[in-house]
């Protein structure tokens, strides 16, 4: 929370509506996709195959919109995040196989998917649906940031979720103690599988909104925001070993990494030490947040 | 004394606030089989951790041979000398016998031998730990020790669900080694064992060191007393007795809870009981005779291999901790970081069975919540002051936490395990207190707990567990702590009579010369089982 | 392994057989994966008649750092651990030798080739350090590496480029003797022998193993746990520079992006018979699955497959490959 303090102090030169605008314009499908990571790393788990699964929201729906409509071709964009969401779930939650390789497997499945999809769809062309690009990449009045109108009561729902609804409970206990929630009677797969699927969906509605933002579709569009989702939810203060955290947390760290990424661009500093600063603050939260709970 | 091959002294070690060695020393003579002997929680485990450098005590030397040495590691623990085997084996499972030699630096032609003479014939080298039965696994952990010709070798629980004739072998090397003018450490629940092998035995309460004997005739009832220390001498009666429900409320119809035959894991063998409505039945054992298995198999956490579950005069079988739940067996393990979101909040903690169902996954009624918690709370006299992370809740009150779960809900029938492990004095009274209530208000309890002076205080009834069987039932009213500890250790009630250890002592050491050994086996008939027929306690020894 | 403690010496293992036939039956799934690649072999001649010798050397020439990458895998997740930032390594030694050897003479890449080796041991002792020091689960630490070493291989090459000495190209550009073996065949082979051999039978390469398959056991055997792990990282590292230096051999240039290293040498060493959980398993089997997946995706080629499914096929593979065996595992636990 600190961290946050210092950089609004430290950068006031770019305080100005417009800028925060596109800020947060970028940060909203951040957010999302952070939701996806504070989501499952609540249980001690993580999706890693978020970047690809939203992309291929944003893909499907762009090439689907020619001959469908937006309505349907969101729709089916949503519905294949759900299925590899279900996939990613029956993986971790029956099979017992480790979030992170099963999500990192789909990923790569998914990507060859749409490779292969991108090829049949040579043809019909990608279109972003006006109405879509609105909500997802517009501004009202100037300054306004149309996906706000999505991610506000979304961003309400899922706080709210965690602690006021008996499934978001249910993350917390899962990994805090999964031995101590199996005890109480709660059957640990239902959970896991329900909270994939809701990440593949989570995921999928940040890639279409990303779509809007950029204006294009790609295979590999959101690849860019696998490490940062991880990265907010971790700043954010949510335990990547599972049971602590919450998604406002997550917010103000998809909102840090979105001012940071703008300063080291203004910095002009070059795309790797970004990405080395990330490797190492994921590192170092961790660690620090080991050592708070060995001590105790 | 210098006469010592292992001496540890004034060895201490705390785990954070809690001193789990104060006081701890330890003499071991060239040539002597020596006992460490201890109840649950006296602190033996962190001992035998210490001797063998797998912990570093925080105060106290130990010396071997008269030089000390700071035994940091195991390795080191090794090469000066000292070899422990475990009650669990010790091979790493996928590498084969002679890399698992290699590793420990064992030479092949001696461990050949001992294998051989402990009685595993036509063992292949190259075959992987793992493909190994547990039997054969615990004799290879012993032979590899003896092929190094050890100083002094640890032997923790190394007989527990031996079979009989490997134990017999077992026994033979324990000899063997003294005949070599080396020592043995011997740790066993079976005072039998200890009767027949030991020469002396240093006995460890409450982490310290509190006697050191000779193990001669009836050393048994004197080891007994100095493990219970000086509460045991206070006779029972004088302590308060809250009232029992009487036997009588058992009989009409079916009880609450049916177990028979019930067997479990490596170490749950055959156990039957009922458990009525209204009563709080206690569970009396020595560590690892089953129990753990019994209550998993009872709250759903693991399947029986064989035996019958009747709730209520159903049979019921249990797949998931959910299954039991429903049918009203709820579970307080002993292990609270089991049972607690450490991270979360009481009200959380407190409010998780609520949540469990997929019915209980939507919004959740926080007023109606609110209440049932707010009067568990109550009940429970749970301090809330720290109430947003149950970790910083004392154990006392994290322990109330985790029955306070079940309350809420409306108990019928409560497993608990221990509760009152590591827990102060006052707590323990309230837990007692609330489990009689529940009982009095038609709650069944089922209770283990390894504090035995609380058994009266709090059962109506016991069972008393030893060797994965039922060997002793008797009413709590009359069960003061030596009787109890006697018969969890399978020996027979009240003072032994000469002519019983006489023809016990012959019965096993028959062949035995040596003097010091020979013949203290304390063995009798244990006491007819109220209801269950029970086998002689000493038959597996 | 269920046998119960009741029966003692009879179930001792009397088995007799001899030593091929132990041989055999404690590495049946690598012969498995041998037979499987002989028919997959004889599947691509049935397919594309004309496939020989030539095609045999591009194919181990593309394979040789993905199994340069599964060899490192497989000996870090025998030692208990794993290491997703492998790729990263790959790339950044790749890159480093690329930028080093660039314009410099064909002698002075004999210094580079050793510098590049030594940064590989490093890097993988950092990240075994890390991991011991850290107390975070390996596979959180090498993740987040992961993005720190690709980060620097960027910092050293910003785009494809950079060059490689040609004797080193030519070091995996022929074959020897018949021409069904493959430079870079040969090249794998000694390299991985000439330091996974010695190790193997040394006291480290058994605490490697005793260290995955059970920690305590090791620990109370007198296994050195923290040390042996940091070891088992950094030999990881040497592999990982190897396969960066096998990049370098077949394309010239040092990349700076990762390719998907990380994810096949995982696929190839769950489907080479590595258990993840640690402590069981080979080299050979992963090298052979390496092959397998590299076979598969040049048959599929050849029957106008989308090349693209290939990687859906090699993540399916993966999936599916470690469900079941996560499954098994599962099984033997509640056995």
């Amino acid at each position: 929370m600190l961290l946050i303090a210092v950089l609004w102090i430290v950068e006031p030169g770019l305080r100005n509506p417009i800028w925060a605008s596109g800020v947060i314009r970028f940060a909203v499908p951040l957010a999302i996709l952070a939701a996806c990571q504070t989501l499952t790393m609540l249980t001690g788990g993580i999706d890693l195959s978020v970047a690809a699964v939203a992309s291929m929201a944003a893909y499907i729906m762009a090439t689907q919109t020619p001959a469908q409509g937006p309505v349907v071709a969101v729709a089916l964009g949503l519905a294949a995040t759900a299925l590899a969401g279900l996939v990613n779930g029956i993986g971790v939650g029956v099979f017992r196989v480790h979030p992170l390789i099963m999500t990192l497997g789909m990923s790569l499945i998914v990507l060859g998917l749409m490779t292969v999809y991108q090829l049949q769809m040579v043809t019909s062309g990608s279109i972003i649906p006006e109405s879509v690009a609105w909500l997802g990449g517009g501004t009202s009045f100037g300054f306004f940031t149309n996906s706000l109108l999505v991610f506000v009561p979304l961003a309400a729902l899922i706080v709210f979720s965690l602690r006021r609804v008996g499934f978001g409970r249910l993350l917390y206990a899962v990994g805090d103690n999964e031995i101590a929630a199996r005890l109480s009677g709660v059957r640990v797969w239902q959970v896991l599988v329900t909270l994939y699927v809701i990440s593949g969906l989570l995921a999928g509605l940040a890639g279409i909104i990303y779509g809007a933002v950029t204006r294009t579709a790609s295979v590999t569009l959101v690849e860019r925001f696998l490490l940062p989702s991880v990265a907010a939810a971790v700043i954010g203060g949510t335990s990547i070993f599972g049971g602590r955290g919450g998604y406002s947390g997550t917010i103000v760290g998809a909102l840090i990494l979105t001012v940071l990424t703008s300063l080291l661009t203004v910095l002009q500093m070059p795309e790797p030490v970004r990405q080395i600063l990330f490797g190492a603050i994921i590192l170092v939260v961790a660690a620090a947040y080991t050592r708070i709970t060995d001590e105790s | 004394m210098t006469d010592f091959l292992l001496e540890a002294t004034g060895v201490a070690k705390s785990y954070g606030a809690v001193a789990a060695l104060r006081d701890a020393s330890l003499g071991v003579r060239p040539g002597e089989v020596h006992a460490l002997m201890g109840a649950n929680g006296a602190g033996k485990s962190t001992f035998v951790k210490i001797l063998t450098g797998a912990v570093r005590p925080d105060r106290g030397t130990i010396t071997l041979r008269g030089r000390e040495r700071g035994m940091h590691s195991p390795d080191e623990a090794r090469r000066t000398g000292l070899i422990p085997v475990y009650q669990e084996p010790s091979l790493v499972p996928d590498l084969d016998v002679l890399a698992n030699l290699s590793l420990t630096r064992t030479p092949v032609a001696p461990f050949r031998g001992w294998v051989e003479d402990l009685g595993v014939h036509g063992l292949d080298l190259r075959t992987p730990a793992r493909e190994l039965p547990l039997a054969v696994l615990r004799v290879l952990d012993l032979a590899r020790a003896l092929a190094v010709e050890p100083d002094v070798l640890l032997l923790d629980e190394m007989t527990a669900a031996l079979p009989a004739d490997l134990t017999e072998h077992v026994m033979n090397a324990i000899r063997h080694q003294r005949e070599a003018g080396r020592s043995v450490i011997f740790i066993s629940h079976r005072m039998i064992e200890i009767a027949a092998i030991c020469d002396r035995a240093t006995v460890l309460r409450d982490g310290e060191t509190v006697g050191v004997l000779d193990v001669t005739k009836g050393t048994e009832d004197q080891i007994v007393t100095l493990m219970l220390g000086p509460v045991a001498t206070e006779p029972a009666a004088t302590r308060t007795r809250p009232p029992v429900t009487p036997e009588t409320l058992t009989g009409p119809g079916a009880p609450r809870l049916s177990v028979r035959g019930l067997v479990a894991g490596a170490k749950l063998q055959d156990v039957s009981f009922d458990l009525h409505a209204g009563e709080v039945l206690g569970i009396v054992a020595l560590e690892g005779q089953g129990q753990d298995e019994l209550f998993d198999v009872l709250a759903g956490a693991a399947r029986p291999a064989a035996g019958e579950l009747r709730v209520d005069g159903r049979p019921v079988r249990f797949g998931h901790p959910a299954d039991a739940i429903r049918a009203g067996l709820v579970f307080v393990p002993a292990n609270r970081a089991q049972a607690l979101l450490m991270q979360r909040s009481v009200r959380e903690n407190i409010a998780l069975p609520f949540s469990a169902p997929l019915a209980g996954w939507g919004p959740i009624d926080v007023t109606g919540e609110r209440r049932r918690i707010n009067d568990a709370v109550g009940r429970l006299q749970i301090d809330t002051r720290a109430q947003s992370e149950v970790r910083r809740l004392s154990g006392g009150n994290q322990q109330k936490v985790t029955i306070a779960r079940w309350v809420a809900g409306g108990v019928r029938t409560l497993l608990c395990f221990d509760p009152t492990r590591g827990i102060d004095i006052r707590t323990k009274r309230e837990i007692y207190e609330l489990l009689r209530e529940l009982a009095a208000a038609g709650a069944a309890v089922l209770l283990y707990t390894s504090e035995l002076e609380e058994i009266p205080l709090a059962c109506d009834r016991v069972v008393v567990i030893f060797g994965g069987r039922v060997v002793d039932e008797m009413p709590a009213a009359g069960a003061d702590e030596p009787t109890l500890l006697r018969a969890a250790y399978g020996l027979p009630p009240g003072a032994l009579t000469p002519e019983e250890v006489v023809a016990e002592a012959v019965a096993i050491e028959e062949a035995e010369a040596s003097p010091a050994a020979g013949g203290d086996g304390a063995v009798g008939e244990p006491r007819e089982a109220v209801r269950e027929p029970a086998p002689p306690a000493g038959s597996r020894a | 392994m269920t046998a119960a403690a009741g029966t003692v010496q009879g179930s001792a293992p009397g088995r007799t057989g001899g030593t091929v036939a132990r041989v055999v039956r404690r590495n049946a799934w690598t012969f498995g994966l041998a037979a499987l690649l002989l028919v997959l072999f004889l599947v691509t001649r049935a397919i594309k008649p004309t496939y020989g010798a030539a095609e045999l050397r591009s194919l181990a020439i593309g394979a040789l750092p993905i199994a340069f990458a599964a060899v490192g895998q497989a000996i870090v997740v025998i030692s208990g651990g794993i290491d997703l930032s492998i790729g990263s390594l790959l790339a950044l030694t790749n890159v480093t030798a690329a930028a080093l050897m660039a314009g410099g003479s064909e002698e002075s890449a004999v210094p580079v080739v050793l510098f590049v080796l030594f940064l590989g041991l490093f890097l993988g002792a950092v990240n075994g350090l890390l991991v011991v020091a850290s107390r975070v689960p390996d596979i959180i630490v090498t993740l987040a590496l992961s993005f720190v070493w690709a980060g620097a291989a960027l910092l050293v090459l910003k785009s494809p480029g950079g060059g490689t000495a040609q004797w080193l190209k030519g070091l995996i550009d022929g074959t020897i003797g018949s021409e069904w073996i493959p430079e870079a065949l040969v090249l794998l082979v000694v390299s991985v022998a000439l330091v996974w051999l010695p190790l193997r039978r040394s006291r480290l390469g058994l605490s490697m193993y005793a260290v995955g398959s059970d920690r305590l056991a090791a620990f109370r055997s007198g296994v050195a746990v923290a040390p042996t792990k940091v070891a088992a990282y950094a030999v990881t590292g040497l592999f990982a520079a190897m396969g960066g230096l096998s990049l370098s051999m077949s394309t010239g240039i040092g990349t700076p992006v990762p390719g998907p290293y990380t994810l096949l040498s995982v696929a190839a060493i769950v489907l080479g018979g590595v258990s993840l959980v640690g402590g069981r398993g080979g080299l050979l089997g992963p090298i052979l699955a390496v092959f397998v997946l590299a076979l598969i995706r040049a048959d599929l080629t050849f029957l106008n497959v989308d090349p693209n499914f290939t990687t859906v096929v090699q993540g399916v593979i993966m999936v599916v490959v470690v469900m079941v065996g996560a499954f098994a595992t599962l099984r033997r636990r509640t056995a």
